[in-house]
This record gives C-alpha cells, structure tokens and sequence, in this order.
C-alpha cells in the first residue's frame, strides 16, 4: 500500500511539472509572420517568441471542425478572430511591450503565448 | 489619366466588396462545415451507444458483468475487442486531441475523455486477460462505461452546434438583409448589376416593394422605407429629394432614384455586421475569473482523481480497487471545464445580437457588463429628448422694429452658425421669404449667443446671459421672457447698437415617447438627469414635462463632461445620451456613453453603445437587453461553477460514507455532455427576451 500511495503522490507531482511548471520548447518568430495550425486541441505551435517592439503576424488555419477551435482569443489586446475551417486567417498584432501575452479559445482549452522579449 | 484613377478606384472597390463579400461565404461556409461535423457525431454516437445501451441494460437486468468463468472471459474479450473498436470510431478525436495537448504540455476537455474513459477500459481488459491480479469481488468489467460516455458526450457535442447555431441568428438575419442585385443607370440604360459591382456616385433605382442595395442620397422620387430591421423603428419614414437612404432597408410605396454615397463594406449595414461581430466575440469582465479557473482546470481535476483513488484504496470498502477505478474514472468525467468556458461568450453572442435586432449597437463585452450596472443617466435635451429641430414660436418686435425685421437681422447674424436653435432661426426667416442680409465680424459666443455687424449697426443675438455681459437692458421684458420659458421655449433677445430691439421665442418638441421612455428608466430604478445648454426656466419647463426632477442647465458644451464626472463622484455609475458629436468627450468620460441615432445618420463608431433610432425608447430597450444577458451570464456561471464544484466531490464518493451514494461513470458521462447543452440552450433563452412593452 505504501508503494501504490507513493506511486500516486509521484504521479501528483508529475502532472504539477509537466503540466504547470515545464517550460516547454518555443518558436521564434521568423520575419514578423509565423504559421500557425489548430489542430487535434492544440496550437502549432503553441509558444511564439517575439522581440520587443516587432509587430506579428499570426497566421492561423483551423483544421479542426470542433466549435471549440473556431474563435481566438487575445485577451490581453481585446482581440478575437473567428477562424474559418482549413483557411489561413491573419491576425495582425502592433509591436508589443516585454512579456506574455496567453492567446486562447473562448473556453480556454486551446492555449498559447507569445513571448516578447 | 482619369482612366488609371478609375482603375485605381475600382481595384479599391474590389478589394471592400470582397471583404463583405467574404462575411457571407465564410458564414454559408462555417454552417456547411458545422453541419458536416454534426452529422459526422450523430455517426459516431449512434455507432457508440448501439453497443454501450444493450451492454448497459444487459448490466441492469440479465446478468453481471463479472469475470469469473473462461467462458464470460472470452466473452468479455470480444466485448473489450467491440469496445476498442468504437473507441477508435467514434471517440478517436478524444484520444487524437488528448495525446496532442499531452506533449505540448496542455491538458484539455479531451484529456479527461480520454483518461476516463481508458481506464475504465484499461481496468475491464486486466480483469478478462489477468483475474487472478484483482480480488474477485473486484473482477467487474466498465466496457459499457467507456461506449456510453463516448456516445453521450459525441451527442452533447452534436447538440451543442445545432444550439450554437442558433446563438448566430441575429447575425445572419443581418447578412440576409443585404441586396443581391442592384438596378443602375449605366450609359443611360438602367441595368440589373450584382451588388459587388455597383460603384460609388452609381445612379441606382429602386422600386416599390424592393430593397434598398446600397447607402444613398435620393435624387428623385418620394416613398415610404421601411428602416426598423436596422433601427428598431416600426413607423416606415418618408424619403424625398436629398433624403439618405440606407442599405438593406425596404423600399415601400414609391420609386427612389438615388446616388451612390457608400458601397461595399462601408455601408451603415456593413459596419454594424462587422462591429456586432466583434462585439459577439468579445468577453465582459464578468467571465475573467471563469478564465482563470478553466487555465488550471483539468490537470487539477487530474490530481483529485488520483487523489479519490488513493482514498479509496486506503480507506475503502472492498472492492477497494474496483471502488478506486470508478471514482477515479467518474471524477475525470464528470468534470465540464467546457460548461465554465462556455457560459460567459455563448450569453454575449445572443445577447449583443438581440439588441442588434432591436437597434442597439454594443461594441464590446465591457460595455455590455457596465450598461447592466448603471445607476444614473444623464440625458442630453436637444435632440434626445426633444426632436432636435427647433421652430420659431414666438416674435416680439420692440424699439420700432417689427417682427420681420427682427426675424430678418436675427437670420442675417445666424446663417453662419451651425447651433440647431440658430437654423431654426434662419428657416423660418426662410419660410416667410425673407432674404438674409450680409454680416461683416460674426463671432459665435459658445454657450451664449452670437454678434456681428449688419448694415452699419452692432448686433447682439443670445441669451440672457450674453445681454447681462454686454449691459444691455432687458429687465422690462424679463418677465416675458420667463412666460416664454416657462412653456418650455427658449427666449432669445436681439440687441442693436446696444438697446434691445427684439424677443424670439423657439421651441424644440419634445419626441412622442420620450416621456414613456424616461418613465421606463426611472422605473429601473436609474436616476434620470438632464443636462442642457439652455436657460434654466427652459430647462425646468421641459424636464418637469418629461418627468425628470433633476437638470443640470446653462452647461456649456465644454462643460458637460464636468457633470459626467460630477455624478462619478458621487458613487454613481453613468451612462451618458447624447447625439454623438457634440457630445463626444461626455460620452467618452461617462462609464457609458449612448450615441443616439436620429434614422441611420448614426456615428456607430464614436459610443460604447449607439441607438440606431431616435427613441429614447432604444435607450430602455439597451439597458433592459443589457441587464437581461448579465442575468444569463450569471446564471450560466453559477450553474457551471455549482455544478463542477458539486459534482465532482461527489463523483470522487464524498457522500459515500453517508448515504452510500457512488455514482455510476455512465451518468457522470450523460451529465458531463449535457451540462454545457444546458449553458448554451440558457443563453439561448435570451433570444426570446422582449423589451418591455412599449
């Protein structure tokens, strides 16, 4: 018993990390436009590094049919965007100040950033 | 030369056309792609429950599904076999998105599916393939677990884009109003044209019973245009010669010729489709904290579910892992991070359409939220309660001078001035044919009146306050003055070469329903304010006619947005009525600013909300639509936030140790997919809201 409690609070710790405390791998943005797919519940891909001061282009095409995945959300900018089904939307950002700013679906379940530096 | 402008104009048209062109197709598109998608679900439910219903009755009412004999393992065995494979069929877009959230370290609605539904399966395959590994009291299979919730979520998801289909009614109503064809005079020959290609200064025609194609000034003709898809107003209005004429509006009694002034995406019709789109998509401050919650949602139910097996399996009855892996696996079900997610934009979406229909244009969740909550309105008088377009009521000549003579150097100082009062002035002087002479050194005197030379002599035309500043006497005539103001007319004194030499009386009606409207307000329980530049017998008179008890009077237009700030700091929340020029930096500094719209002449850009129509009516009509979907919001959030903090204790087995309640995973899965069913058939509800009889 005492192994399997072990087990579980190992797994707890583990869902904590990969979930929450995890950095995981980031794309540059490449001459102020960058591709990105919605697709099977996620963004791809997900985390965008931006320089300061550049302004983006995000270029999403949904390929996902789910309600879900049709609108996003730049909550930070007061943007939303439907996007239509396997179309390339653009959506244009002003140069930004340092930081993070989380772009999301409307229920939050699709989740990225961009990164500015 | 004009041949490459033209060229050049005409790419520019393209691209606008293609841009409105576009909202169509992607809404036709979107529609075409929602309902392959639904069938695709209805598919795959139907395949998913066709194997989870008779396993579940067989649970219910023939036998146990247990593993105790070779025989029931190899039927089992086929039975996990059968299960993996609607799993794969129906319920592989689950396993795909979990997988995929998984390694980019997110976890979504499709992780929890996923792993509930794959440990119940996981489980039922260790107790057919090794029995001997779990007690035997614990050899249960779940199979009809894992189909029934793969079915009855696919169904939930299924329902749910029909009702969001119905969320976006408002808008296509909006899309359908659009014209396809327009008829153009081209070359002298009138021709039928597809919208797309009808230019701006065209010459379009329009016959009765058709609709209006694109915004215009008539050049000819008079009918009767039905404008109450756009505005809310029901009254048809006359359209005559240098009338505009609007878009998407119908054309009833007569035939219109008229002149092309917007096209394409400019259009009024255009831009309301696009801002209340906007609008749609935007989020009130109220969801933010639903935000927040449904960002650490499902890898936190995780951990509960872990959590719930290890209670279980230390302090559970036996089966103690049987008991284990059904909360575990309910607990993930259960959980609807959707039904939180959803609450909050599923209401806007119906919500801002709604007052869409009803003319009221809101730009975003924000105004929306505040509108809800105003406490005190400050109502602008001329052109919001009044009709904005003042008459001539009353001469009095003095000093030798008769009435036409004063109307006629009152006219003369006020044809260059733009106030509403001073071309009242002027057209009446009109009316009465005479003709206004030449002014040399106008000044207008904001607030006060206006001065300038005529004929050799000083004229002074203005209120009480400009003759007080200029010692002019007025006192023998100030008695009169007050009558005229005490009927709600405004008393203007003309002064030449210092005496006084003339009293003009105008009155500015007051709208039909402004007075059943204010009532409305009040009886929100919202205090009505009105402020005006006028004297303040004037303003009494009117607001006592309205039924206002408070008003702010003689306020210069610079100084109107100190009376916005000026309520602020007593605590109330303001919303601020004006026509959406004049009163733009009020209207900025109030929490609320509603621009009112007198037709379609509106400036949709400059407010946080714009009544299409004149009415203060419109005004109500925006609070009571405002208040209503705040109402939904909070209602769909309570229910989302309830029903996740309820149900999920009680899926981990909370009430187990009193009641001896477990709950079954199949009915975790049918409440999971119907609780986000029920927050978009409540935010649905609101399309059936009305605006108080009026």
């Amino acid at each position: 018993m005492m192994i399997i409690n072990l087990l579980g609070l190992l797994l707890i710790a583990l869902i904590v990390w990969w979930f929450w405390i995890y950095q995981g791998p980031t794309t540059q943005l490449d001459s102020g436009q960058i591709t990105i797919n919605v697709k099977d519940g996620v963004y791809d891909p997900a985390h965008i590094r931006v320089q300061a001061g550049e302004s983006a282009q995000l270029r999403f095409v949904r390929r996902d049919p789910s309600p879900c995945a049709s609108v996003v959300v730049f909550k930070d900018f007061d943007i939303s965007e439907e996007l239509p089904l396997n179309q390339p939307k653009v959506v244009s950002l002003q140069p930004m100040q340092p930081g993070h700013y989380p772009f999301t679906c409307q229920m939050q379940m699709y989740r990225g950033e961009l990164i500015v530096e | 030369m004009h041949e490459a402008k033209h060229h050049t104009e005409h790419c520019h048209h393209q691209a606008k056309v293609a841009a409105s062109d576009s909202t169509e197709d992607l809404l036709r598109e979107k529609e075409q792609a929602d309902q392959a998608y639904y069938k695709r679900l209805m598919r795959e439910m139907t395949i998913a429950l066709g194997l989870g219903v008779p396993l579940m009755l067989y649970g219910l009412f023939i036998g146990e599904m247990t593993v105790s004999s070779t025989g029931e393992r190899i039927g089992w065995l086929l039975v996990g076999v059968a299960t993996l494979a609607v799993m794969l069929f129906s319920g592989r877009h689950f396993y795909v998105g979990a997988w995929r959230s998984f390694v980019n370290h997110s976890a979504n609605m499709d992780t929890l599916i996923a792993l509930g539904t794959g440990t119940a399966w996981l489980y039922s395959m260790v107790v057919v393939f090794f029995p001997q590994v779990v007690p035997e009291m614990a050899r249960h299979v779940y199979f009809e677990a894992t189909a029934m919730i793969i079915g009855l979520i696919d169904l939930g998801l299924a329902l749910e884009i029909r009702a969001r289909g119905r969320t976006s009614e408002a808008i296509k109503r909006l899309i359908g109003l659009q014209a396809k064809t327009a008829r153009v005079l081209r070359d002298g020959q009138e021709v039928d044209i597809p919208i797309e290609q009808v230019l701006q200064d065209d010459q379009v025609r329009v016959r009765p019973g058709e609709k209006i194609p694109v915004d215009g000034i008539v050049l000819e003709g008079h009918s009767s245009v039905d404008e109450s898809m756009l505005t809310g107003e029901p009254m048809p209005v006359e359209k005559a010669k240098d009338d505009e004429v609007v878009g998407g509006t119908l054309n009833k009694s007569g035939t219109l010729l008229f002149r092309a002034t917007r096209v394409g995406k400019d259009t009024a019709l255009a831009r309301i489709i696009s801002m209340v789109k906007q609008a749609q998509n935007s989020k009130p401050p109220i969801g933010r904290l639903a935000d927040v919650i449904s960002g650490y949602f499902v890898p936190s139910i995780m951990i509960i579910a872990v959590i719930s097996a290890l209670a279980w399996l230390n302090f559970g009855p036996d089966p103690a892992i049987a008991f284990a892996i059904v909360s575990a696996t309910t607990v993930l079900i259960i959980a609807c991070p959707c039904a939180l997610g959803l609450a909050t934009p599923m209401s806007v979406m119906v919500g801002v359409g709604k007052a869409a229909e009803a003319g009221v244009l809101i730009r975003n969740g924000q105004a929306l939220q505040t509108a809800s909550q105003i406490t005190a309105m400050i109502l602008d008088k001329t052109g919001t309660i009044t009709e904005g377009t003042p008459k001539v009521t009353e001469i009095v000549a003095l000093a030798g001078v008769d009435e036409a003579e004063a109307l006629r150097l009152a006219a003369t100082l006020e044809q260059g001035s733009e106030h509403p009062l001073a071309q009242s002035i002027v057209e009446s002087a009109k009316e009465r044919g005479i003709a206004p002479a030449k002014v040399d050194q106008f000044n207008a005197i904001a607030g006060h009146g206006v001065e300038g030379g005529v004929e050799g002599r000083t004229l002074l035309f203005g209120n009480e306050k400009l003759m007080r500043d200029r010692k002019i006497e007025i006192d023998t005539h100030l008695e009169q003055a007050q009558t005229m103001a005490s009927q709600a007319k405004t008393p203007m004194y003309l002064a030449a070469d210092g005496q006084l030499i003339g009293l003009i009386a105008v009155a500015d009606p007051i709208k039909q329903d402004s007075i059943a409207a204010i009532k409305r307000l009040q009886k929100d329980g919202i205090r009505v304010v009105m402020l005006t530049g006028d004297n303040r017998d004037t303003a009494k008179a009117v607001a006592e006619q309205v039924g206002i008890k408070e008003f702010f009077a003689e306020v210069l237009p610079e100084d109107k947005s100190d009376k916005v700030s000026e309520l602020q700091k007593q605590g109330e929340i303001v919303g601020m009525t004006g026509d959406g020029i004049n009163d733009a930096p009020a209207l900025a500094l109030a929490d609320v600013g509603f621009a009112i719209g007198t037709g379609t002449d509106v400036a949709i850009e400059s407010a946080d909300v714009t009544l299409m129509r004149g009415s203060l009516h419109g005004l109500a009509d925006a609070i009571a639509v405002s208040r209503a979907t705040l109402r939904n919001i909070r209602q769909n959030l309570f229910g989302a936030f309830i029903y996740n903090a309820a149900g999920v204790p009680v899926a981990a087995g909370l009430l187990y140790p009193f009641a001896g309640v477990l709950l079954s995973p199949v009915i975790a899965g049918a409440a999971m997919a119907f609780s986000s069913l029920t927050v978009v058939t409540n935010a649905n509800r609101l399309r059936l809201f009305k605006p108080q009889e009026h």
